[in-house]
């Protein structure tokens, strides 16, 4: 008889799984690996909020990292500092004054190592349903934004000779992530959800020709990924972030040098 | 504006933090015209160009443009990152042109029907330019904007570029709004060119431009003596990679360019 606590994180993981391919695809485009990093360890920051005010966990997280976003693109103008300095600034600075606030709450017995590296059992029918329906409507934005995001991507002149405009679909890709990363946070915890957007979009970069095809794939290896290390989460205890993690690197491996034996017939 | 203009600008300028990028451009394009800007490098030509284009907007004077006018955008320097996958065929999907005729027609009109679905990451800098004009040419634009499009292209396929985007005026009538960062190589079927150095300094039909005080006074008598006009005549072939198989140009008694 299989758990149905198992079953549901399964189910949730690959919710996040398909919606992250997408958002992880336009990371690896855009080279925005190191911006989606400093939000997701402004998740820490977002729990200690939750933790103080009471506020429900998922929206505490993404407000946070929709306003660490917003400052980000606030301080972008301050020339004197590079854009890299200032993510490892906000990066870092969200996660120390998260976990200073978390260790400075008497009254909360937090379980620290969850938030940080993902728990497959915190995982519960309200999860469930913020996932199905924060998912849909990822998913319904982005089609209407696709070929703006595409063209944006590609240069923004171009986008902006074209009547897109940038600045728009580029905020409106923040607040998708932001909502990612805050349904995201449970399973995988602050410090690797990057990875879950990050590595299934890689490995599928090589066998895919056009956006589309890579997104697609990268929805397959991250689903993959989740399953495998979700069940290898379960089955010898271990935590479902670094679990999943692990099992998308394996993936990305095999897709590696599979390539590579076959480049050098 | 009168009917029939596409774009006017009039002394229109763009200041950026304390200063003019470009002030006091007048410019009108026509319906079929082909217009160039030249001048030397941080003269104004691609603020001017964003100017024309609404990407910018003007700090000074007032820039109008046709009610519903479709622009086709060959931007300077496009690099597709490689993390991209991309086909030329998709590519060309992104300008949000859907019909598969007109795709097909776009790229024939290129010159690279055989190219639909090669990798964009695969091509050689003058198939790339033709990919990114047969992007801009697939929405059947109003005014073809290219700045600086033979970047990365090596002579040869300089010249058949320039004779290809000549040709799009009378395959497409549309206008052409060019600018060309080299300056020895302004098309005979231009019939403007602007000579921009933060202002425009002269204008004119090719010729005259190259035969004017401002124009030698900005470039030198050097640069004015490279300036070669070409006259295309369609009596040779251009082989796919831009190469010519007989090429016949008069450099009408302007001295020879630099064969580099």
């Amino acid at each position: 008889m299989i758990d149905p606590l198992f079953l549901q994180a399964i189910l949730g993981g690959c919710g996040i799984a398909l919606v992250a391919a997408p958002l992880g695809s336009v990371m690896v485009w855009r080279r925005l690996a190191y911006f989606g990093d400093t939000l997701s360890h402004s998740a820490l920051l977002g729990i200690a909020l939750s933790l103080v005010t009471g506020l429900f966990l998922t929206a505490a997280v993404f407000l946070t990292a929709v306003v660490v976003a917003l400052t980000l693109n606030g301080l972008r103008r301050m020339e004197q500092v590079s854009s890299d300095a200032l993510l490892g600034l906000l990066s870092h600075a969200s996660l120390a004054i998260g976990l200073v606030v978390i260790a400075l709450i008497p009254s909360a017995r937090v379980d620290l190592f969850a938030f940080l590296f993902g728990d497959i059992l915190s995982i519960d029918q309200t999860d469930l349903w913020i996932i199905g329906v924060g998912g849909a409507a990822v998913f319904a934005i982005l089609a209407v934004i696709w070929r703006s995001l595409l063209l944006a991507t590609l240069d923004r002149a171009l986008a902006e000779a074209e009547g897109v405009r940038p600045g728009l679909v580029e905020a409106i890709y923040t607040v998708l992530l932001a909502l990612v990363i805050a349904t995201a946070i449970k399973l995988v915890g602050a410090l690797l959800i990057t990875a879950l957007l990050i590595i299934p979009a890689v490995t599928a970069r090589s066998l895919a020709r056009t956006p589309e095809r890579m997104v697609f794939l990268a929805m397959l290896f991250g689903i993959a990924a989740v399953i495998v290390g979700l069940s290898a989460s379960y089955l010898i205890d271990i935590p479902s972030g670094p679990s999943i993690v692990v099992a998308a690197f394996i993936g990305f491996s095999v897709v590696f040098f599979y390539q590579l034996l076959l480049r050098r017939d | 504006m009168e009917p029939g203009v596409l774009v006017e600008l009039s002394h229109a300028g763009r200041r950026e933090n304390g200063q003019w990028l470009v002030r006091d451009v007048s410019l009108s394009i026509e319906r079929g015209e082909i217009v160039t800007l030249i001048g030397p490098n941080g003269s104004g030509k691609s603020t001017t160009v964003k100017l024309a284009l609404g990407i910018h907007r003007a700090t000074s004077g007032s820039v109008q443009r046709a009610r519903g006018l479709k622009v086709g955008y060959v931007p300077q320097s496009l690099a597709i990152d490689r993390s991209l996958p991309m086909t030329v065929w998709r590519l060309i999907r992104t300008s949000g042109e859907k019909n598969e005729d007109a795709i097909k027609e776009a790229l024939a009109a290129a010159g690279i029907a055989h190219l639909g679905h090669a990798d964009v990451h695969s091509l050689s800098g003058g198939e790339f330019q033709r990919a990114l004009i047969a992007r801009a040419i697939a929405r059947a634009p109003d005014l073809l904007v290219l700045d600086e499009p033979v970047q990365g292209v090596d002579f040869s396929g300089e010249i058949a570029l320039y004779e290809l985007i000549a040709s799009l005026r009378d395959r497409i009538g549309c206008a052409i709004l060019l600018v060309s960062h080299d300056l020895h190589v302004v098309m005979a079927k231009t019939d403007r060119v602007l000579c921009l150095n933060g202002h425009v300094c002269c204008e004119g039909e090719p010729q005259s431009v190259s035969v004017s005080p401002e124009y030698r006074a900005l470039f030198g008598p050097r640069g004015a003596e490279t300036l070669a006009i070409y006259e295309h005549h369609h009596d040779h072939d251009h082989g796919l990679d831009g190469g010519v198989e007989r090429l016949v140009h008069r450099p009408d008694g302007v001295g020879a360019h630099a064969h580099d």
